[in-house]
């Protein structure tokens, strides 16, 4: 990527998510009272976040069999509540131990 | 300074927690082209993990300044509400400079612990509050961009999935406590299976078919699921 591209990039990045926190947290003093905005608002963290997760989480590890069982251990712990982290690293690590099973195989057929 | 360093403390875990996602996106932004003081650069500036996924992804992409700047509009517009319900709790003293450089601090976690206060939040408490998150955000993007180049391949693989998990770990408990927030959720997902794969629209960048799935879905939501003030709170 050339240097002043990225430059831009960040710039943009940096203005916007900037003045979204900071802009209403100068200006606001009231509440915004339309539910229908509020409504739409609270959908937002979980229609955004679940939107980048399906389908692209099935390719983030080069093999689509253990990106799917990381995604099984990720929504079975995160439905039992468990924490962020826990979740995240439980993923990660069983994607890994499948990858290595999936190269041994791979192995065993030479 | 009492303030602050009970601020220090109740930030320590949030500091640990960012310190291994911010890992992950040091890995993602190499990996994706970015130099790692590029990677440093963007989490120093933004604090934000979410938008800074989905801008590595924009960058790989070259997509437009257009679609980055609204990329980050619509992923980060949470924390605009997240703003106006701090501006309701900070005591009187905070407010003008300091409102612009802590403002920035706001993420869902380090909102989530300065809402739990009890009484008004401070200046000195936000500013120890956001310390050791900063501090762990940038420290684990640089040690994640250098380790990028050392660890093995299918290690840096697996990896990957830690961000989606902890997207995953985010979304599902709220899903299982409100069907509205299960229906709304669930159909982001099913839009942005259908721009992935349908014939004709999965042209569509990746940046901007998040956009337009969430948009779509929370409006949706809104129309025919408002929640009333009370509710909103339980979420």
């Amino acid at each position: 990527m050339d240097m002043g591209v990225f430059w831009m990039y960040l710039l943009v990045m940096f203005v916007v998510t900037y003045l979204i926190r900071v802009f209403p947290f100068v200006i606001f003093h009231k509440k915004i009272e339309n539910k229908y905005v509020r409504s739409f608002l609270a959908y937002i963290p979980y229609t955004v976040l679940g939107a980048m997760t399906f389908p692209a989480v099935f390719f983030a590890t080069g093999s689509v069999i253990s990106a799917s069982v990381g995604v099984i251990v990720a929504l079975g712990l995160a439905y039992r509540g468990k924490g962020l982290f826990t979740v995240a690293i439980c993923a990660s690590l069983a994607a890994f131990l499948l990858n290595i099973v999936e190269w041994l195989e791979w192995l065993a057929i030479f | 300074m009492k303030q602050f360093t009970q601020g220090i403390k109740d930030g320590s875990a949030i500091g640990i927690g960012y310190l291994s996602v911010s890992f992950t996106f040091g890995l993602a932004a190499v990996s994706s082209g970015l130099m790692w003081w590029e990677a440093l650069l963007v989490s120093m500036m933004n604090l934000t993990s979410a938008g800074q996924f989905a801008g590595i992804t924009v960058m790989a992409a070259a997509g437009t300044y257009i679609e980055m700047a609204i990329s980050q509009l619509v992923i980060n517009l949470r924390y605009a509400l997240m703003s106006i319900s701090l501006s309701q709790k900070v005591d009187k003293n905070f407010h003008g400079g300091k409102k612009m450089l802590l403002g920035f601090a706001v993420t869902d976690e380090i909102f989530a612990v300065a809402m739990s206060r009890e009484g008004e939040v401070s200046g000195r408490y936000f500013a120890g509050l956001a310390t050791l998150p900063y501090l762990g955000w940038t420290t684990g993007t640089f040690l994640g961009a250098v380790c990028g180049n050392i660890l093995p391949q299918n290690v840096s693989d697996a990896l990957g999935l830690a961000i989606y998990g902890m997207f995953i770990a985010i979304i599902v408990p709220a899903m299982k406590s409100d069907s509205r927030i299960l229906k709304i959720t669930l159909l982001a997902i099913a839009f942005s299976f259908a721009l992935y794969f349908l014939p004709g629209l999965k042209n569509i960048s990746s940046g901007f078919a998040v956009i337009i799935c969430a948009v779509l879905a929370s409006a949706i939501g809104a129309f025919l699921f408002p929640m009333d003030d009370a509710e909103q709170e339980e979420v």
